[in-house]
């Protein structure tokens, strides 16, 4: 039996993707229907089965904007996805009303103290950028123009800079912002591929509920914006098979009948995590209460969990665990933020499982789907995913939904942005390997 | 209601000095070495040439059940389920498999996978323009999706080794897998002793699985100056306290280990090997490249811990001891690394730091980077298994400044109850854990 934990609430959010920084910007762009998916500006991916990309321009995000200005230096070493949870994190403390180092408060003194506050900020499999590394292999040539290995070792590797590698430790993006923020409470850096944020969001409810920290920034972010990424998504199946000319807003089809496949985003979120007694002292603003939490491992035929059981039965346990975890019912969500890359196989693992847990109401529970717009942004897209939920808690709203149909017994088809009475709601992510992360997110009175 | 009780019921590793539980622990009481010069790839004119590898005669095939089943596992994947195979044999759930798999999860630390070097070296200079100094993506893309291959890349992802682990011991509950560097499967271990004890699940794999041994891999840290680049005798380079310490040598594996609450090993007739008693986990927060000079993570991460296993570390033990018997230390042998530990167990421990025995293994069986916590766990195990203190290698000129008991040398004999294990990660991550004999 599990004992008795603290509650946890959640206090500030910074989601980040293809429509820019912050909840205002995401959510505008989410009620619209606006789509961020288009060609790649970064370098022509017209090579792949997939021209089009959801990508967070540079003219809505600058991460050297956002650190404090001692901090700058530090910029020159970070990665996309490092930048994209510096900025993410800054936008969650600013978003909670919290005091951190950041602000290089004149007394030094933080809204919540160093070594209470953790942080937790799932990371993907970070690429290195292609021009910095091939520019330094290509000082190392044989004559007929292949690798020189001897050269290399030699000399050639002295063209990267010391530090190259700390660009790309998935911890990095932990480092970054517990500096930035000095977090030295417990940090960790979960990497379950699309599962990655919302398993760090659970495991600082489950640190705060145990009183390791009070509070703690917590999410993940990716960028899937680069060679390899794509690559990677190609051969995992999950890529859309699309052409230059066609329709970039029409490319992710959630749980449709005519679904292609996904394309790769960027972004993530933190959100500010305090345990519910200290929020209530501190007197903040309480955005929703996280009520529950799951995580478990889905049976996979091909062992990698490229090709997803089609049954969701991890999925569905995943949920309906996190449901208990918060002493709740299926009948008592009022919504489900699914992953929904638009692959068509995982589309129908994750319904099976949506249909399973809800049974006759399956049809109607309506689904928030963010991935025709953000595209897939692998670890930081339950970040975003848990954001957007508490935005629609908040709000009492509903975001648009496109190109999606209810042929899967989902309510995934199209709709305007409406109201609805929202008192929970459920997000559930599914990765690639077969880890599955849910949490309930409650309305607060 | 009081929190369940965590208990080790099987250990396993794959490591540069062998893939079995005693084979290894024998050759570490001996102060053997593992390094030899790199055959994973071409190191000849690198800074450093020499590693601890896994040796050939490891065969992943051996010790599963199908084969075929893993047939595209990767590196990682290969050590981590030879380490896991021995661990859940030893639990004996081998026999008599935990009745609902929703109750058994997995907790790894385990690293990324290796790169499809040629190929992704190929790609990249196939594409590169030196004119306008980028690579042409449509090139890149026509390059890459003809040389790369599909499950080579996919094995690349972090959460691998888990998805491997997941499918050959039918594991379906809590799955996780973190990577913060060098703590990594210390931190995993002690992850999943907290979900066992809020009742999350009955039985957890935890542990770490990786290899560093590659061109870049290499290439990161030889330009961070990490890597020791010692002439002559590999089996030397690693000198952990010492004061001609120069940086660590790379290592590569897997440890694993089975916790269980005490309820469930009881019930199923278990026999514990050990108990975990106390996590600690904190964030230096300092810089992304040096730890921070007092050590305050490192000491945070040792208090959290021992607070929880209930014991004072200013306070003697029945047998007026000091209440730890034994650290493995991080140890890595670098300058910054050694001194700073030493600081913080001397800031937690006060004047009785110099009379609790620590080693580093990493002196023998290098530096397995995200695993090597869950391998140092393991032998923090089998020292209160067999009363036994592995030592420290090469420590023949000890640092003045450094001051504390390292056994340099030669194994030693003492009654070892309570340990503290310890590791520290680039990036700032600090954990600790506290590990016990059983008593019923």
């Amino acid at each position: 039996m599990p004992r008795q934990q603290r509650r946890v609430v959640i206090t500030g959010t910074g989601p980040i993707a293809a429509p820019g920084l912050g909840i205002e910007a995401i959510w505008s762009a989410l009620c619209e229907g606006r789509s961020g998916v288009g060609p790649c500006s970064i370098f022509d991916a017209s090579g792949f089965s997939c021209p089009f990309v959801a990508q967070l321009p540079p003219d809505r995000f600058d991460v050297r904007q956002v650190v404090p200005k001692s901090y700058r230096k530090a910029t020159k070493v970070m990665s996309r996805d490092i930048e994209l949870a510096v900025g993410a994190a800054h936008e969650a403390v600013r978003s909670a009303g919290l005091v951190t180092k950041a602000h290089e408060p004149a007394d030094g003194r933080m809204t919540v103290p160093a070594d209470r506050m953790g942080c937790h900020i799932g990371a993907g499999l970070i690429a290195a950028e292609e021009n910095e590394l091939t520019a330094a292999l290509a000082t190392s040539r044989k004559p007929d123009g292949g690798f020189d290995i001897a050269a290399w070792g030699a000399t050639g590797m002295q063209n990267l800079t010391p530090l190259w590698m700390l660009k790309y430790l998935p911890n990095m993006l932990a480092c970054h912002v517990t500096i930035c923020h000095d977090c030295q409470g417990p940090s960790n850096t979960i990497t379950c591929g699309e599962a990655s944020a919302l398993l760090s969001i659970g495991e600082s409810m489950r640190v705060i509920g145990r009183g390791a920290a009070d509070a703690c920034l917590s999410g993940g972010a990716e960028s899937k914006v680069n060679l390899m990424a794509i690559l990677r998504q190609q051969f995992a199946g999950r890529l859309a098979k699309a052409a230059a000319g066609d329709d970039p807003t029409k490319t992710v089809r959630p749980f449709a009948r005519d679904a292609i496949g996904g394309v790769a985003g960027e972004g993530g979120g933190i959100l500010v995590l305090e345990a519910a007694e200290s929020a209530k002292a501190r007197g903040a603003a309480v955005l929703a209460e996280l009520a529950g939490f799951a995580a478990t491992q889905s049976f996979c035929p091909d062992t990698v969990g490229a090709d997803p059981c089609r049954d969701g039965e991890g999925i569905s346990d995943a949920m309906l665990a996190a449901l208990q975890d918060a002493g709740m019912k299926p009948a008592e969500i009022d919504a489900v933020v699914p992953f929904g890359c638009g692959a068509p196989a995982l589309d129908a693992a994750e319904a099976a499982a949506i249909r399973r847990v809800f049974g006759d109401r399956a049809a109607s529970l309506p689904l928030v789907t963010l991935s025709p717009l953000i595209g897939n942004c692998g670890a930081g897209f339950g970040a975003v995913a848990a954001a957007v939920a508490v935005q629609c808690l908040q709000t009492g709203m509903l975001p648009a939904r496109v190109n999606g149909d209810a042929s899967l017994g989902v309510d995934a088809a199209p709709a305007a942005a409406r109201k609805a009475d929202l008192r929970s709601i459920l997000v559930c992510t599914p990765s690639l390997g077969g880890q599955n992360a849910a949490i309930v997110l409650r309305r607060v009175a | 209601m009081s929190e369940p009780r965590v208990v080790v019921t099987g250990i396993g590793w794959v490591t540069g000095l062998g893939h079995s539980i005693d084979g290894v622990w024998k050759r570490l009481l001996n102060a053997e070495s593992g390094m030899e010069p790199t055959t994973r790839f071409d190191a000849r004119t690198f800074p450093t040439s020499f590693a601890a590898e896994v040796k050939k005669d490891f065969d992943f095939r051996g010790f599963v059940k199908d084969p075929a089943v893993h047939a595209s596992a990767g590196l990682n994947s290969q050590f981590a389920l030879g380490a896991c195979s021995q661990a859940w044999k030893q639990s004996g759930l081998d026999v008599k498999p935990p009745k609902d798999p929703r109750r058994v999860g997995i907790y790894l630390g385990a690293g990324e996978g290796v790169l499809d070097f040629d190929n992704y070296v190929g790609t990249m200079l196939h594409a590169w323009d030196a004119a306008s100094g980028r690579v042409d993506g449509v090139k890149w893309a026509a390059c890459g999706l003809a040389a790369m291959q599909r499950m080579k890349e996919i094995e690349q992802e972090p959460n691998m080794p888990l998805a491997h682990l997941a499918r050959e011991f039918n594991c379906r509950g809590p799955a996780y897998n973190c990577l913060t560097a060098c703590a990594a499967s210390t931190q995993a271990i002690g992850e999943a002793f907290s979900i066992l004890r809020r009742g999350d699940a009955d039985v957890m794999i935890g542990g770490g699985a990786h290899t560093m041994i590659h061109p870049l891999g290499v290439t990161g840290f030889n330009r961070l100056t990490a890597l020791s680049e010692r002439k002559g005798d590999p089996t030397e380079a690693s000198r952990p306290f010492s004061v001609d310490r120069g940086g660590f040598v790379m290592g590569e594996g897997s440890g694993m280990v089975v916790l269980e609450t005490l309820e469930h090993a009881t019930a199923r007739g278990a026999t514990p090997l050990a108990e975990v008693t106390g996590y600690g986990s904190s964030c230096d927060a300092y810089r992304i490249t040096d730890i921070q000079p007092e050590g305050r993570g490192a000491a945070v991460a040792m208090l959290e811990a021992l607070r929880q296993a209930g014991i004072d570390p200013a306070k003697r033990d029945g047998k007026g001891r000091p209440p730890i018997h034994y650290i493995s230390a991080h140890g890595t042998g670098t300058k910054e690394n050694d001194s700073i530990e030493t600081k913080a167990v001397k800031r937690v421990f006060g004047e009785m730091a110099r009379e609790i025995p620590m080693s580093s293994i990493k002196s023998m069986m290098g530096h397995l980077i995200a695993s090597a916590g869950a391998v140092e766990f393991i032998t923090c195990v089998l020292a209160i298994r067999d009363g036994m203190v592995p030592p420290t290698r090469n420590l023949k000129n000890p640092d003045p400044e450094l001051d504390l008991d390292y056994v340099p040398n030669r194994a030693r004999q003492a009654r070892v109850d309570t340990c503290l294990s310890n590791n520290f990660g680039f990036g700032g991550q600090n954990d600790t854990l506290v590990v016990t004999r059983f008593r019923a």
